[in-house]
């Protein structure tokens, strides 16, 4: 005879209450990326040919550095809650998932850091 | 819950998917291969200020066929992922819903994709 009922098995396995706030900068950092994303493109069809000497020439402008710079931030950043999304949903295992959830948030700290790095020495 | 007798029903490998179901599972491998395409962004912007051997070497790999036909899968992927994503902001504010709609829609995603891609490669080129 088990006493527990179902409600106590399942209590505390839902969401960790921030689920809301997940889809929200879901939703805003795409579409920050709509017009960032043409940007994009647009600058990279705009460079006669693609060297570093070219490129380097494009983001050493002030303002397509910083676009760049939000551009690629909100790449990682979305990519980085698309990828949480995928392990929850896959992978089972609580320890590899949450191996792997902290995996992908060192990974967009460390690819942040060193977008702010790489551009801010091109300007300079 | 005891739900172990239950059916499975619609079984996922005799299920026909509807196109809107292929564009759901499209919609995450295009977004898992454009996170990859964020870490070489990241990589390549790296390189530019502090590898510029590295740099003039990853230019090189994609001017090569092999990297051409990775750099166009990406573009399709991010207009892919873009128009969709459009679609799913659609239906964020409830529009879009009805099938014939969503089935529409679909079709215009992956239309849109392609065009653009094509716009990028040959006007670019």
């Amino acid at each position: 005879m088990q006493y527990r009922s179902d409600i106590k098995s399942v209590k505390g396995l839902g969401t960790a209450k921030h689920g809301f706030s997940h889809w929200w900068m879901q939703r805003l950092s795409a579409v920050l990326m709509i017009p960032l994303g043409l940007w994009f493109f647009y600058s990279l069809m705009s460079i006669e040919t693609i060297s570093a000497d070219s490129v380097i020439m494009w983001l050493q402008q002030p303002i397509q550095a910083i676009l760049m710079a939000i551009w690629t931030i909100t790449v990682v950043y979305h990519g980085a809650l698309g990828m949480q999304v995928i392990i929850e949903d896959y992978v089972h295992g609580k320890a590899m998932a949450l191996t792997l959830l902290v995996l992908i948030k060192f990974a967009m700290f460390a690819m942040i850091v060193a977008t702010f790095f790489s551009l801010l020495r091109l300007v300079s | 819950m005891k739900t172990s007798n239950r059916p499975l029903s619609p079984h996922i490998q005799v299920y026909k998917m509807p196109l809107s179901a292929k564009l759901s599972i499209l919609h995450r491998i295009t977004g898992l291969g454009l996170s990859l395409g964020a870490v070489v962004l990241v990589f390549w912007l790296f390189s530019l200020a502090y590898l510029s051997s590295t740099a003039v070497n990853l230019h090189t790999f994609f001017s090569s066929s092999v990297g051409k036909v990775i750099l166009i899968a990406w573009t399709f992927a991010f207009f892919y992922h873009f128009c969709n994503g459009i679609r799913h902001l659609f239906w964020d504010v409830g529009k879009g819903y009805e099938i014939e709609t969503v089935n529409k829609s679909g079709v215009f995603a992956i239309l849109v994709a392609v065009v653009l891609t094509a716009i990028v490669w040959i006007v670019g080129a």
